[in-house]
């Protein structure tokens, strides 16, 4: 009940209080009344299971699209550059955070008597349909969870293909790929390539040096999207070796970002 | 003398070799070094001629260019720590490059990269001159380096952590370290033919810098005009240093170990000593770049860090035998 008394405190009406902590207290103690997230993966995930008005605040990459999938329903929100002092002004009950948060900010908010919980990045699918069902439990959404996890396996069922689609490389920003055991690696599998990552015993994401790749000689070449500004890390994508492998890669873009259901979307830009 | 630069010279052109046959992939050398010459099918010509033979060509010329123009900055200045990387020219390079990326101006037209980091050695090497020429000290010439060193690392990391783009921060390090992984023969093109027009200056100042070994009065009176001696060196270093700096990164050291190795064998020559130390940055440079490669060949290792855990103890070496007035 301590997110209903909190609130209580604030300025909004008691009325509205009343009539939400009842519903809600069903599932886990009572459901969160103010979420604030400050990682662009747990942000979609909040806004396709929150309940309206209960999501306060989403990070300020959300609203980026090239990053976010959900840019336009991102612009609802306030948003936050993920730093303790905003985060707490914002009287949330529960901050959801990512892996890669720094430490420091987590333990100020933690220090201050806020609820943070940290959740993982979800490397394959199976991740994903945990974190939906660990999302809907933090925001006392079971339903919507159980909604959009069965949405998320029909389409991947259908997304999905297993016939045998030959060689395929991923090639990043500073000569990174990914291998089997990372998002993209899972993404370029359900779409029936093999991942010459894997020749080289590769399973993360590491460097890969340009020469393995063009001796691997992949029939297909995946490369990181391309930002703003420029850097010599990105330059290294317009190496005539790599153009000499495959002249038009595929970009990657916003859908391999996170593990939210939006892969499917990534795994069908594959076909 | 004939036979120290027929060493030398056979030395960089095994270190090339040895250069052509280092990489992860592990192929096969005659394999190889026929792919390279004849081409023909499938991946390994590609991996040989646009990613080996870029990195050793870069290694080569920029080895060379670090090499001839410490030889020749230290003749001028005639102090044994002028070094381009040290003195922050190679600093003020970077930030030309960084600055001609960043505002898109090498999108718009290739050449403004290097034209830029040419721009910016230029500044720092006619900075320099001008705060610490030859009647400087070893004192005024390291207390000016160091200032442009910090106000160009300061620059350089300033402008790229301004940048929009998620990788420009962690750039830093190849702009301050140096680093020939993955260049290609696009950047061969835009760096080697103003190296090769400095090379042509600095070299023509061979003669000049024997005379000032003299002392100024006795280059003047040897018909050495200052002036013109001065503008050949600063252009020509910037030609050198900018363009290196631009597809290489700053590298320190090279510049400074090299003529200081070489000194004893070439009898303090000036006129000797400056090809001598190009063709010894050559192999220094390459050395480097075969041992990066060696070392932790998944990892990109900054070339910088191996010349200066090279150089730095010698520099301290130096600066030693500086404070306490032996000759150096």
């Amino acid at each position: 009940m301590r997110g209903c008394v909190r609130r209580s405190r604030a300025i909004l009406a008691a009325a509205l209080i009343a009539a939400a902590c009842p519903a809600a207290s069903g599932t886990r103690g009572a459901a969160p009344q103010r979420v604030v997230s400050m990682n662009l993966c747990s942000d979609q995930l909040a806004m396709m299971l929150a309940a309206p008005g209960q999501l306060v605040s989403v990070s300020s990459l959300a609203r980026d699209p090239r990053l976010s999938p959900m840019a336009d329903r991102a612009a609802a929100y306030k948003p936050n550059t993920g730093r303790a002092e905003e985060i707490y002004l914002m009287r949330p009950d529960l901050v959801i955070a990512g892996t890669y948060t720094p430490p420091a900010t987590v333990e100020m908010l933690r220090r201050l008597g806020v609820r943070v919980e940290v959740l993982p990045p979800a490397e394959d699918f199976d991740a994903i349909r945990t974190e939906i069902t660990r999302m809907g439990a933090l925001l006392g959404q079971p339903e919507a969870a159980r909604d959009l996890q069965a949405r998320f396996d029909a389409d991947l069922a259908a997304a999905r293909r297993r016939t045998d689609q030959g060689r395929a490389a991923i090639y990043e920003a500073n000569g990174f790929t990914s291998g089997p055991d990372t998002l993209a690696g899972s993404i370029l599998g359900a779409a029936g390539y093999a991942n010459i990552a894997a020749d080289y015993g590769i399973t993360a994401t590491t460097a890969l040096p340009m020469e393995l790749l063009v001796m691997a000689d992949p029939d297909r070449l995946i490369t990181g999207a391309r930002w703003p500004g420029q850097s010599n890390g990105e330059a290294i994508l317009d190496h005539p070796a790599l153009a000499a492998v495959q002249p038009e890669p595929q970009v990657t873009g916003r859908d391999w970002i996170c593990g939210t259901p939006f892969v499917t979307r990534a795994i069908r830009s594959l076909e | 003398m004939r036979g120290l630069f027929l060493a030398l010279a056979a030395l960089v052109a095994a270190l090339f070799v040895v250069s052509l046959l280092t990489g992860p992939a592990g192929l096969p050398a005659t394999d190889s070094l026929r792919a390279l010459a004849l081409g023909g099918d499938g991946p390994l010509p590609i991996v040989m001629r646009e990613i080996r033979l870029p990195r050793a060509i870069l290694g080569l010329a920029v080895g060379a260019g670090l090499g001839l123009t410490g030889a020749a900055l230290q003749g001028y200045l005639r102090n044994p720590l002028a070094e381009p990387g040290l003195i922050g020219i190679s600093g003020m390079a970077a930030l030309g490059a960084v600055i001609a990326i960043q505002t898109g101006l090498s999108m718009v037209a290739a050449l403004a990269l290097p034209l830029a980091a040419l721009v910016g050695a230029a500044a720092g090497v006619a900075l320099l001159v001008a705060l610490a020429g030859p009647r400087g000290g070893s004192v005024t010439l390291i207390l000016a380096g160091v200032a442009i060193s910090a106000l160009a690392g300061a620059g350089t990391a300033l402008v790229l952590n301004l940048s929009p783009n998620p990788y420009a921060a962690s750039e830093i390090v190849f702009w301050l370290m140096g680093s020939l992984a993955d260049r290609s023969m696009l950047h061969v093109g835009l760096a080697v033919p103003p190296m090769a027009l400095g090379a042509a200056l600095v070299l023509s100042t061979r003669r000049a810098l024997d005379a000032l070994t003299l002392g100024e009065a006795a280059a003047q009176a040897l018909g050495i005009s200052g002036p013109s001696l001065r503008w050949r060196l600063v252009a020509g270093t910037a030609l050198i240093v900018g363009p290196a700096t631009a597809v290489a990164g700053a590298i320190g050291f090279v510049g400074l170990v090299v003529p200081h190795v070489l000194r004893p064998w070439v009898g303090a020559r000036p006129s000797a000593l400056l090809p001598a130390s190009a063709l010894g940055g050559a192999a220094l440079l390459l050395a480097s770049d075969i041992a990066v490669r060696l070392i932790v060949p998944d990892r990109d290792l900054k070339l910088g860090v191996l010349t200066a855990i090279v150089g730095a103890p010698l520099f301290l070496h130096l600066i030693w035998k500086t404070r306490s007035g032996g000759r150096v």
